[in-house]
């Protein structure tokens, strides 16, 4: 059985959470990601689980990483100046193989920047700004639906691994409403033998732990980690490629921003361009392949994102050179119109920017 | 027939302890293993320890262990004893980690009243990192970052930590005890069984404060280290029961 429900992404990404039997969430209220830490006061008990309101964000992850360490499905949320502040706490988590979720619904900046949606927090989400050599994979979605899709699919991800997961969608997904279908989902949960529960009179004591004082060790537990993300990269990789044989453009753009260039797309079509959209879905592990095998038609790549251009590195990185890239985003929580990607688009199909 | 009168607790592990000699934290983990082994719950605890001299306490004490982020271990232990709310749940934090770079933490886990217990070993510096000043370190006291003595002007009168957390009304327990001579060490066990029992009740926050010392940070040998908790410490830091519910 499924239904369909009207829901607000950010509310709509906590059902899904509870479904996927996360027990624990602890969040700090930040716009605008209120609705989450708002839902989850008022679901997590009734679903078995436990919401504490913490001090600040990096209480926050920090509790996440005692519930984890727990042994139980776990997350928080926060946007962007507050995932700024959990970034130490990511770092713990990956530095001592915990998983669990994070939600990002992004702001602009930098600083307390503003509370419109935003991409500015691509590298923030990809390459991390806690320390040490890592990575977590990032989710993006584009609609409500599929923010619920990707919250369950990232718990099970991130207990597979044992990793963070970021879910990372703009401030613009969190707060839109769209019909969802909500089928019936059961969680199915791994053993965790490692897990820190108090339960040493059954086994060997376990120990939660990222510090390692011999340097030949700890490279060894970071190859052994690095081991980890090969599978994942070889995995885990998703891409929505529409671009076809006899298409002059690739459209790149991730998250609700990729829904917009799908109208300039159509609007293109019209004055006779043809174009097709990539939207990466996961931005880590992002699908470089994807760039490497584009049809021989395609002249030209345009990137467009609500910054000032972070995912296009990816893409220089993927394409290799191969073909000519451009650029058109809108930042500060700005939102580019289907039209100006369609002129600017124009433009680069002419030749002339 | 030879009896044994006395042997390590089980609640430690057989690994030789990196700490100083002279130092106390070696008392201090003794008597809250013993007193886990008493209450027997040592197999249904999980230690928290974060940055500092007592970052490795995850090498020594016999059951679940946790090392956490500086500072950090109150939240830790939050998100830790909410979603297993049957098991003891214990942090070990120095001054440094708990008085300076973890008042947030410890502030509000006390403010939630987590039925968790605190171990907060004050010796007012910071020992791991080469005897720099703590929040803690005495008014004109010498040390790697206050060469010419801990000025008030410039870093404050030191801070009183009991006496703080005393005040906030989820509070169950604290105690202010001392490691420097036997009879104040056994009173110390005292008050450690008390705060975990406490906890086995589901009273709420328990922290005991133990004013402990760092011969090397100091400068001065194990027995001097020992008189300046007595004549020094002691007097600006009043042992006694700053809060207790029962």
């Amino acid at each position: 059985m499924s239904k369909k429900v009207l829901m607000k992404g950010n509310e709509a990404m906590c059902l899904a959470a509870i479904m996927a039997g996360c027990k624990a969430y602890f969040g700090y209220p930040i716009t605008p990601q209120n609705e989450i830490p708002e839902y989850m006061s008022q679901h997590m008990e009734e679903s078995g689980g436990v919401f504490i309101q913490a001090e600040s964000e990096i209480a926050a992850i920090n509790m996440v990483y005692g519930a984890a360490a727990g042994g139980v499905r776990a997350m928080t949320s926060s946007s962007s100046p507050g995932i700024a502040l959990k970034q130490e706490g990511i770092s713990y988590l990956v530095g001592s193989d915990l998983p669990c979720v994070i939600v990002s619904v992004s702001r602009g900046g930098p600083g307390l920047g503003g509370i419109l949606p935003s991409q500015a927090d691509y590298f923030q989400s990809t390459r991390g700004g806690g320390n040490g050599d890592y990575y977590i994979p990032v989710y993006a979605p584009s609609s409500v639906q599929e923010s619920v899709d990707l919250t369950i699919k990232s718990f099970e991800i991130a207990d597979k691994y044992r990793t963070p997961v970021m879910v990372l969608v703009d401030g613009l997904l969190g707060q839109m409403m769209e019909p969802v279908e909500i089928k019936d989902y059961k969680p199915t949960l791994i053993e965790k033998p490692w897990a820190t529960n108090g339960d040493s009179g059954r086994r060997k004591r376990n120990i939660v732990n990222s510090l390692s004082l011999n340097a030949e060790g700890l490279e060894e537990t970071n190859l052994r980690r690095f081991e980890k993300y090969k599978e994942i990269l070889k995995t885990e990789e998703m891409v929505e490629n529409h671009v076809k044989d006899g298409d002059e453009m690739a459209i790149v753009a991730y998250g609700t921003p990729s829904r917009i260039v799908l109208n300039a797309i159509d609007i293109l079509a019209e004055q006779g361009i043809k174009a097709g959209l990539i939207r990466p879905v996961t931005l880590w592990p992002f699908p470089y392949s994807t760039f490497a095998n584009l049809p021989s038609s395609v002249k030209n790549i345009l990137v467009c994102e609500l910054s000032m251009g972070q995912m296009i590195e990816d893409v220089r990185q993927g394409v290799q050179g191969k073909h000519p890239i451009h650029f058109y985003g809108r930042t500060g929580g700005v939102i580019f119109s289907p039209e100006e990607i369609a002129k600017k688009a124009a433009e680069v199909a002419k030749g002339g920017a | 027939m030879s009896k044994v009168v006395y042997e390590k607790s089980r609640g430690l592990t057989d690994v030789p302890m990196f700490y100083c000699p002279g130092c106390t934290h070696g008392i201090i983990h003794k008597l809250v293993a013993e007193t886990l082994v008493e209450l027997d719950v040592l197999e249904k605890t999980i230690a928290i320890a974060p940055v500092g001299c007592s970052v490795l306490a995850y090498e020594y004490f016999n059951c679940d262990c946790i090392q956490a982020s500086h500072g950090r271990a109150p939240a830790v232990a939050s998100g830790l004893k909410r979603t297993n709310p049957d098991k003891i749940v214990f942090t070990y934090q120095g001054d440094g980690d708990l008085a300076a770079i973890g008042t947030s933490e410890i502030v509000h886990s006390a403010h939630r009243g987590d039925n968790v217990t605190v171990i907060f070993v004050n010796n007012a510096i910071y020992g791991m990192t080469g005897g720099q000043m703590a929040p803690t370190t005495l008014t004109d006291m010498k040390t790697s970052t206050s060469p010419f003595g801990r000025g008030t002007a410039s870093s404050g009168i030191p801070i009183k930590v009991s006496e703080m957390l005393s005040q906030l009304p989820s509070v169950a327990y604290i105690e202010r005890v001392s490691t420097h001579d036997v009879a104040h060490v056994r009173a110390a066990k005292k008050a450690i069984k008390k705060a975990f029992t406490y906890q086995m009740e589901g009273r709420g926050f328990t922290m005991v404060e133990l004013l402990s010392s760092c011969n090397i940070g100091y400068g001065v040998s194990p027995v001097e280290s020992l008189s300046f908790i007595k004549d020094a410490m002691i007097p600006y830091y009043p042992l006694g029961i700053y809060k207790d519910v029962s």
